[in-house]
């Protein structure tokens, strides 16, 4: 196998099924591995974005860097837990800088965010390259830490790594509460008491190892977008904190899945960019597909809203026609509506359209007129109208030229007990303040009996 | 001023009130925002705070519960140092300061006055929730106890922030502006618990806006302007000439000479002597 190719050669397919028989038993182990930390870190990293701290766990990586390289320089080894408490103590240094800058100086957190990133993250860099000048063993694949190599990691890594995220998971799972707690509503967890600090620490801790154990995997650059994009989609498809962590942990295993499987089907790929591209198209489908605040969702409901409006707006402007009349049941005109009623041609056509299926208008070739439970709809829509014209003239002492445009888009959401509400509130008044008459509601008896109807 | 001369026809108070505070300053970043403020206030009775915008308030409700660092004085808590009477306090913040979009339903929110009680990682029980529920129905919020606390309305909002300090089972409430921006049902749900408190002998501390009900709703009051005005029971202090002092503006000079004296450091070299 030569490197990745547009084209896959037929090997590709052999190799994805000796990747699957898990042929070498080392890889199912990073496999393993890799789906540790994307659910461990998916769920860490949900806090921190909860905490709206989100670029935290950036700066933390980025700080990493240069505590790998020194612990590489003074101990001239590769032992992963060497360079895990190098990379782990460099880390929680820059963690301590970002927190002390902005409460002893006139810099605001993200300055010192950033300041402090970028001064980690060049130090590492500078010692990547003096260490790659210096004739010693085993420095090949440091530079691997930049954008993270399943494939590179060695048995050592991976068994540091399982046992940090486990601890990093039952840790989450033992705290769930208190870190809520503290997440939601932090200076009421202090005054019950709870010590905040303590388990502020704690979080910090459980970060920076995550962040630590999976540079091997995601790499220095990448490594805040496997902290957030897990939780930032997960969001859109629930409301209770418990399930947004599982679907995001799920939503990090699976793409930690994806990404190693590409990392050892062509090895020149790094699984960093790919774990986040993967995690990035699953927050896209989420954004766009989610049932309760997809955009898809919302871009219906909005239309379908739209639709509603322009329904009852012609029901309404009937109405309003036929009580021109006397109610002598005369059909109208395109042309009446439309001098009533601004609305194009082609929509005022179509809702017509709509208002004849559903039974509410009919057209003949003498033009447009209501059905009996069209003009009670209609009738209804209008006395909602007046009634909260009234409303907002006497309890809100609106002027009668303010109230009409407020009550052009109240009529559309008024419920029926908010409209029994509103009747019983105005009971001495019958007419709106234009002087227009409020249709009474039908008596209880005749509501019931047109239900039987239908 | 600052003895409690309210409880001569109450029964016999206790030892220590619920809430005393001697000397207190504090300040944000170089500007003094309370000077030298003492009071003790007495059991059982509703109290409010009030005084005009940017005058210390909530500051101070804040300063007595720890949450924002003090700058001079003691703050005692039936006698004792909060720490050591933390069960015996629930605080109501401001609504503002919450992230209402956060993913959590209201029962959960309530819950959390247990967890002032609860060890390290213990979950509420079942008497816990029992309380829970017990708060939440006192304040008519049971029918929405699966509601995510983004779909409530304001005062719907208040009632559940009121429902988790009751499920604290506290003796001393400390409550920052409970009545702003409510509807009326829940300022008479409001009021209904204060006066089912009060039954129990508890203490009812309110930061309060609305000169208006002041007098109606609380027993007592603490005018404050960046400094003490005036504090005692209603009768004897809702007097115009201590609303005059109280929003009259601030004494410019001590103003600046404080401002100037954080500034310079003054009262650390001088402590130092």
């Amino acid at each position: 196998m030569t490197g990745f190719e547009l084209f896959p050669p037929p090997s590709l397919w052999q190799n994805w099924l000796s990747f699957w028989r898990f042929e070498d038993m080392n890889l199912l182990w990073v496999l393993m591995g890799s789906i540790l930390l994307g659910m461990s870190a998916s769920v860490i990293g949900g806090f921190a974005f909860l905490r709206k701290r989100a670029l935290i766990g950036d700066a933390l990586a980025h700080a990493a860097l240069p505590g790998v390289m020194m612990a590489f320089l003074l101990f001239q080894t590769r032992d992963p837990l060497v360079i895990f408490i190098g990379a782990l103590c460099s880390s929680f240094i820059g963690f301590f800088l970002i927190d002390w800058l902005p409460k002893n100086t006139k810099l605001k957190a993200d300055a010192a965010l950033a300041i402090t990133l970028s001064f980690f993250f060049a130090l590492g860099l500078m010692l990547l390259s003096f260490i790659q000048g210096l004739e010693v063993s085993n420095k090949s694949g440091l530079d691997k830490i930049l954008f993270g190599q399943a494939a590179a990691m060695t048995d050592g890594d991976i068994k540091l790594l399982g046992y940090v995220t486990i601890f990093v998971l039952i840790t989450v799972v033992l705290f769930f509460q208190k870190f809520r707690l503290i997440a939601f509503n932090q200076s009421y967890a202090r005054t019950i008491g709870i010590a905040v600090n303590r388990y502020e620490l704690l979080l910090a801790l459980l970060i920076v190892m995550s962040v630590v154990v999976g540079l091997q995997l995601v790499g220095v650059v990448l490594m805040a977008a496997v902290l957030l994009t897990p939780m930032a989609a997960a969001r859109f498809w629930s409301n209770q904190l418990a399930t947004i962590l599982i679907i995001a942990s799920l939503l990090g295993g699976f793409s930690a899945i994806i990404s190693t499987q590409i990392s050892y089907l062509a090895p020149a790929m790094p699984t960093g960019p790919w774990m986040v591209v993967s995690l990035s198209i699953l927050f896209i489908l989420s954004l766009l597909f989610a049932p309760q605040k997809g955009l898809l969702k919302r871009y219906f409901d909005y239309q379908n809203l739209r639709q509603k409006v322009a329904e009852e707006n012609i029901l309404r402007t009937l109405y309003k026609l036929l009580e021109r009349k006397d109610f002598k049941d005369k059909p109208f005109t395109l042309a009446d509506i439309q001098s009533f009623r601004n609305m194009p041609s082609h929509c005022l056509q179509n809702t017509l359209k709509l208002l004849e299926k559903k039974g509410f208008a009919q057209r003949t070739f003498q033009g447009i007129t209501l059905t009996p439970e069209g003009f009670e709809k209609a009738t209804q829509l209008t006395r909602r109208h007046r009634l909260w014209e009234s409303y907002l003239n006497e309890q809100a002492d609106l002027s009668p030229e303010q109230v009409h445009q407020h009550a052009e888009r109240i009529e559309h959401i008024l419920t029926e007990a908010q409209e029994t509400q509103l009747q019983q509130e105005l009971s001495n008044s019958l007419h709106d303040p234009h002087g227009n008459q409020i249709p009474r509601k039908a008596e209880p008896t005749s509501v019931e009996r047109g239900g039987e109807k239908i | 001023m600052s003895k409690n001369s309210a409880d001569k026809n109450s029964s016999p108070p206790l030892p220590f009130a619920p809430l005393s505070v001697s000397n207190l300053s504090m300040r944000y970043h170089h500007k003094p925002v309370l000077t030298d403020v003492s009071f003790t206030v007495p059991e059982g009775k509703t109290i409010a705070i009030v005084g005009p915008n940017g005058a210390g308030k909530s500051t101070l409700l804040k300063g007595v519960m720890g949450l924002e660092p003090i700058l001079d004085g003691e703050v005692q808590f039936f006698g004792e140092p909060l720490t050591n009477k933390r069960l015996a306090i629930a605080y109501v913040p401001q609504r503002e300061e919450i992230d209402w979009d956060f993913p959590i339903n209201v029962f959960d929110v309530v819950l959390m006055g247990r967890h002032g009680q609860l060890k390290l990682w213990q979950r509420p029980s079942q008497m816990d929730k029992e309380i829970a529920k017990q708060a939440l129905q006192d304040l008519k919020m049971w029918d929405f106890k699966d509601r995510q606390i983004s779909e409530l309305s304001g005062g719907q909002q208040q009632r559940v922030f009121l429902a988790r300090a009751l499920a604290q089972k506290a003796s001393l409430y400390l409550m920052d502006e409970p009545f702003a921006g409510v509807d009326v049902s829940t300022e008479k749900a409001i009021i209904e618990l204060f006066k089912a408190l009060k039954a129990q002998g508890k203490t009812i501390i309110c930061v309060h806006h609305d000169l208006n009900t002041v007098g109606e709703y609380f027993d007592w009051i603490i005018f404050i302007n960046a400094r003490l005005v005036a504090a005692g029971p209603v009768e004897t202090v809702l007097t115009k000439e201590n609303l005059n002092k109280t929003y009259g503006g601030r004494l410019s000079l001590l103003n600046d000479l404080t401002e100037t004296m954080y500034r310079t450091q003054l009262n650390r070299a001088h402590d130092d002597d």
